[in-house]
This record gives structure tokens, C-alpha cells and sequence, in this order.
């Protein structure tokens, strides 16, 4: 097996990213044109063979995503392209929106043709925004142009458009829910579910919201086959992945994997990590993002797919690995853990909005060398509490770290206890 | 806005800041849904890198929508402000895969180097500086944003240079 794959970033630097023409000679398009000859059901079939996880961090299947939405009957349908990519250490939908524009397109126009539905909505970060003006506009307006979005498409009577909408800074975007809101303008306040967004979405209509690389692989599904994209990765994680190297690593950038490599291979392999920057020795790495779990050495082996790093307590989330050496502690890097859920918490939830705060005066307590074995509990306290009791993905999520991190440097919090 | 005390080149300013204002709004089609990215313009054209309550009621009679909603907006999102800030913002990325390259040694580098604390903005009114969630520019680590470009591996020499850069720019 392949350690590094060339399926999503197959025309990376290879095609003029924004130009129809070019995309069509690498074979663009034809995964549309294969939809439209298709029944909506046997595109969604092709979907579910390939066991597509949704690459945004939840790792939902998106056959049964798009199965769901089907099923419902109330009209107009949206798509919405969820690109608020704001996970630190995540950078790889910015790659993809970058170099692979007209993908992340097709995907959306396929899903566009597959629910009928008249307009998708792409949401990219605010932070994007030279790429959105520089090239992804160029890229929608090409396919105007070339009769693969508006009017007639393909000259099938299928009339569909993409639109672009721009974040302003607010991770909690991330979550659909909270997109959804903030695409109509609003705040970008999570929703109480249910309804599930597949019955009451955008302009409160029936609603797909997917990733930027989940809909980049969407017309790849199509081209290979649902079973043969399977076989890439692993029998329950199909497909490839853009992983994310950054921090204390030799060769920081986003690498794409097919699935069954090991976290060994993408941290030490020279074409992807190179192993740790000056050679140091690893203290941890975070997967997915700052809502991910810590691992350490003895965890390398884990082969990188969704159930695999699960039953090792990791996971892949939105593909980050933020590689840490032994020149940082535990303690010192789960408050810049908390700091960053302190500034992006949205304040609608008790739970998120002060738990987060009362985490990092504990930690700081530590760090200190001043906490008290009642400092202890209140942590496992809180972290229960945010797990639990939080109103969104962002508050249940956020102690993650942490709690892996107490598991795993238990040395390194008791030696903050006070003497 | 005290229209009483105002000079003419004030009066032209804010005239011409008017119908830049309406241009925008309008190259949105008024639509309600674009409500972001006409104050992410708003925000880019205004020279001190601020939404003016004053603008806001324009874009919120414009849209058609209650000015508490704007407003709401404005403090929601993190890349808006209010107040008025320099005509540079500069935006070190602060999450932990800029951290573990050392970021908050190059925060304290600009503030330095502006002579101003985070947060502040420097006499001549150039810069603001700020620190900034992640900004997905991790492969460039240690990491700033200016406006929509990115700046990376950064250190004292690079830091010098995007100062005398925007100074000049600014003196042009």
C-alpha cells in the first residue's frame, strides 16, 4: 500500500486551479455528467458503498446523510458547503478551496442535481478571503461560463447555482447548525436539535450540509465507483484523507493518506512529517483539532482510520496532528487548549461560557505549583459537566484534551499540587 | 457625527464614506443574507479598520433590518469592530500550533517594535495590534494576517520589514 495518495490532490498545482477548460482536460466534470445519467438513488448507493465519513470532524456517514435528506419531501432543498474550516492546525479545506476549487464545485453541483435543489451555498471563513476573491470566485464564474452551473446545465433542464458567503471570524461557525444561522445573516448561534437539518436548514427547508473535502470527494466516488474508492482506505473508512501536520514537526503541511497508514508513518515518514523538527524526542501529539484527544508514543502504530484511533481513544476529527516535543508541558499546553475555548466560546450555554473559565483558573493553579486535591475533582468536575451539560459540540468537546491529558501526564498534575 | 462642527474636508470625507457605503450595499443586491461580508467591506474601506455605529444604522435602513441586529453582529464575529482601530490591523494567530513556534515570543517582538501593547494602536495610527484564533496558516508557523494576506516563519528581520512596509505604503 501507498503511504501518500494523489486522488484529492491530483490536480494540486498541476491545472491553473480557477480554469474549467483545464479541469476538464484531468477529466473534470465527467463525474456530473455520470450523475446526470444517473437515478438520484443510485447516485446516493455509490455514496454509501464508499463509506464516505464526513471529513469535517464528526465523521457522520454521508450516504446516510444524503439517504435522510432524500426521504424528505418538503421543497426548495439546499446544499450548503460548510468551509468555516476554523479547527486549529486545520488547513486543509484552505488547500483544497486553493488548488482543487472546481472540485469541491462538482461535488456540490452533484449533490445540487441529486435533491433538485436550485441553489448551494459555499461558507468560507473570513480568514480565506484573498483565496475566495483570488480564485474561488474565478473558479464559480468559469463555470458559469462553461454551462456547469446556472441555466440548463450540461443542457438538461437542470438549472442550479452556487453562492458564496463569508464568515467573520467565529469558530462556532463550524458547527452546521450554527452556519446555517450565520448564512442568513445572523449570529452564528448553534441550534437546539431536533429538528435535524435534513427537515428544518437553511431558510428553515430541508438542508445538506457537508465539508469542503467531503464534497471534494464526491465526484471522485463517482469516477472510481463507490467499491473501488473504498478499497483505498479501510473496509469501514473508505476513501482518502488531507491530514495536517503543524507545530514541532520537521515538515509541517497537509499530506493526503489513504486510510490504514499509521500515525508512525505520517509523523516520521520523510515524505509526509520527517519526524520531530531538531530531531527531538515526541511528548504528545492532538488529533482533530483543539477538540481532539492527546496521544503519545505508544500510540503511534494506531493505523490512521475512524475506528482504529476510536478504540485507542484518538480520532481523526478534522485531520489535524498537532506534534508536540518535551520542551512544552502538559499543563501549559492544555491552557492554551482552554484559552482558545475561553475566546471562541459563544457564550449562549452557562456550561461552555464559565466552565471554560473556571478550567483554566485551575489549570493556571497547577502550572503554579498552587493546586489543592479539591483542585482535582473540581477538574473532573467541570469536564464532566461541559461533556454533559453543554448546549453544543463546541462545549461537549472542549475537555476533550484535557481529559486525555490527565490521563496521560497524571505525573505532571501532581507534581502541581502545593506542597 | 456632530454635523455643527464640522469643516469642509470632514463633510467630504463623510459624503464620499456615504456613497461608498451604498455602493457596497448595493453590489450585494441589498440582500439581508450578505449582511457579513457588506460590513466585512465596510470594515476595509473605513481607514481605521472599524464599522461605525453610524454606518451600521445606513446598512441596517438599507437592508431593511433592526439596527440591534447589526450591532449584534458587529460583537458577535471577531473579525468586526466598533471602535476605531489603525488603518493595518495586525492579527498574530495565537492557537497552539503557532504557540508551539513561538508566538508569543513574535507578539512581543511587535510590541516592541510598535512600541504598543497588544490591543493597542500605535500614535501615527497605523497599526493595531491584536491576537487572533487560528487562522489556518499553520504550515508557516509562527503566523500573522494583515488584511486578507498571510505572513509566516516569522521573526525579528521579517517583523521589521512588514513594519517599514506598511509605513511606506501608508506615506505613499
Amino acid at each position: 500500500m501507498n503511504k501518500t495518495a494523489n486522488y484529492l490532490s491530483a490536480n494540486f498545482d498541476v491545472i491553473k486551479p480557477d480554469s474549467v477548460d483545464e479541469y476538464v482536460k484531468q477529466g473534470g466534470y465527467n463525474s456530473l455528467k455520470k450523475a446526470i445519467s444517473m437515478t438520484p438513488e443510485a447516485v446516493i448507493s455509490e455514496v454509501k458503498k464508499a463509506k464516505l465519513l464526513g471529513r469535517g470532524g464528526a465523521g457522520y456517514p454521508a450516504g446516510s446523510k444524503w439517504e435522510h435528506l432524500l426521504e424528505v419531501e418538503e421543497e426548495p432543498k439546499y446544499i450548503v458547503c460548510n468551509g468555516d474550516e476554523g479547527e486549529p492546525g486545520t488547513f486543509k479545506d484552505k488547500i483544497l478551496l486553493e488548488k482543487n476549487p472546481l472540485g469541491v464545485i462538482e461535488g456540490m453541483t452533484i449533490a445540487g442535481y441529486v435533491f433538485k435543489a436550485k441553489a448551494g451555498y459555499i461558507y468560507i471563513r473570513g480568514e480565506y478571503r484573498a483565496i475566495q476573491k483570488e480564485i474561488f470566485e474565478k473558479a464559480l464564474e468559469d463555470a458559469r461560463a462553461k454551462g456547469y452551473l446556472g441555466k440548463n446545465i450540461c443542457g438538461t433542464g437542470f438549472d442550479y447555482d452556487i453562492h458564496i458567503m463569508t464568515g467573520a471570524g467565529a469558530y462556532v461557525c463550524g458547527e452546521n447548525s450554527a452556519l446555517l444561522n450565520s448564512i442568513e445573516g445572523k449570529s452564528g448561534r448553534p441550534r437546539i436539535k431536533p429538528p435535524h437539518l435534513a427537515e428544518v436548514g437553511l431558510f428553515l427547508m430541508p438542508t445538506l450540509v457537508n465539508n469542503v473535502e467531503s464534497f471534494a470527494n464526491i465526484p471522485l466516488i463517482l469516477e472510481l465507483g463507490g467499491e473501488n474508492y473504498l478499497n483505498i482506505g479501510t473496509n469501514e473508512s473508505g476513501g482518502t484523507k488531507l491530514v495536517c501536520l503543524s507545530g514541532h514537526i520537521k515538515n509541517k503541511g497537509v499530506y493526503e493518506v489513504p486510510f490504514g497508514v499509521t500515525l508512525r508513518e505520517i509523523i516520521y515518514d520523510e515524505e509526509m512529517g520527517g519526524g520531530l523538527a531538531d530531531n527531538r524526542k515526541l511528548k504528545f501529539f492532538h488529533m482533530g483539532g483543539q477538540s481532539g484527544p492527546i496521544g503519545v508514543e505508544n500510540q503511534l502504530d494506531t493505523p490512521y482510520c475512524y475506528r482504529e484511533l476510536r478504540n485507542n481513544g484518538l480520532s481523526v476529527g478534522s485531520g489535524a496532528i498537532v506534534v508536540a516535543d518535551d520542551s512544552i508541558s502538559i499543563i501549559d499546553y492544555l491552557i492554551q487548549v482552554t484559552e482558545f475555548f475561553i475566546h471562541e466560546s459563544c457564550g449562549k450555554c452557562t456550561p461552555c461560557r464559565e466552565g471554560n473559565t473556571r478550567i483554566l483558573e485551575i489549570l493556571k493553579r497547577f502550572a503554579n505549583k498552587e493546586a489543592s486535591p479539591e483542585d482535582m475533582d473540581n477538574l473532573n468536575n467541570l469536564i464532566n459537566l461541559l461533556t454533559e451539560a453543554s448546549f453544543c459540540g463546541l462545549g461537549r468537546a472542549a475537555t476533550i484534551a484535557l481529559k486525555s491529558g490527565l490521563k496521560l501526564f497524571k505525573n505532571e498534575f501532581e507534581a502541581g499540587l502545593k506542597k | 457625527m456632530n454635523q455643527n462642527n464640522m469643516n469642509s474636508e470632514q463633510v467630504r470625507k463623510i459624503t464620499e464614506m456615504y456613497s461608498q457605503v451604498l455602493s457596497i450595499i448595493n453590489k450585494y443586491g441589498k440582500s439581508k443574507e450578505q449582511l457579513l461580508a457588506i460590513l466585512l467591506d465596510i470594515q476595509e474601506i473605513s481607514g481605521t479598520s472599524s464599522v461605525d455605529l453610524a454606518w451600521a444604522e445606513i446598512v441596517a435602513k438599507e437592508l431593511d433590518i433592526p439596527v440591534s441586529k447589526v450591532s449584534e453582529v458587529l460583537s458577535f464575529y471577531a473579525m468586526f469592530s466598533t471602535k476605531e482601530r489603525g488603518k493595518h490591523v495586525i492579527e498574530v494567530c495565537n492557537s497552539s500550533p503557532c504557540r508551539l513556534n513561538g508566538s508569543d515570543d513574535i507578539l512581543n517582538l511587535f510590541e516592541k517594535e510598535l512600541n504598543i501593547n497588544v490591543g493597542e494602536t500605535t500614535e501615527d495610527k497605523v497599526f493595531t495590534l491584536i491576537k487572533t484564533s487560528c487562522i489556518g496558516a499553520c504550515d508557516i508557523s509562527p503566523a500573522a494576517k494583515i488584511g486578507d494576506k498571510f505572513y509566516g516563519n516569522l521573526n525579528l528581520e521579517k517583523i521589521k520589514q512588514i513594519i517599514k512596509e506598511y509605513r511606506g505604503d501608508h506615506c505613499e
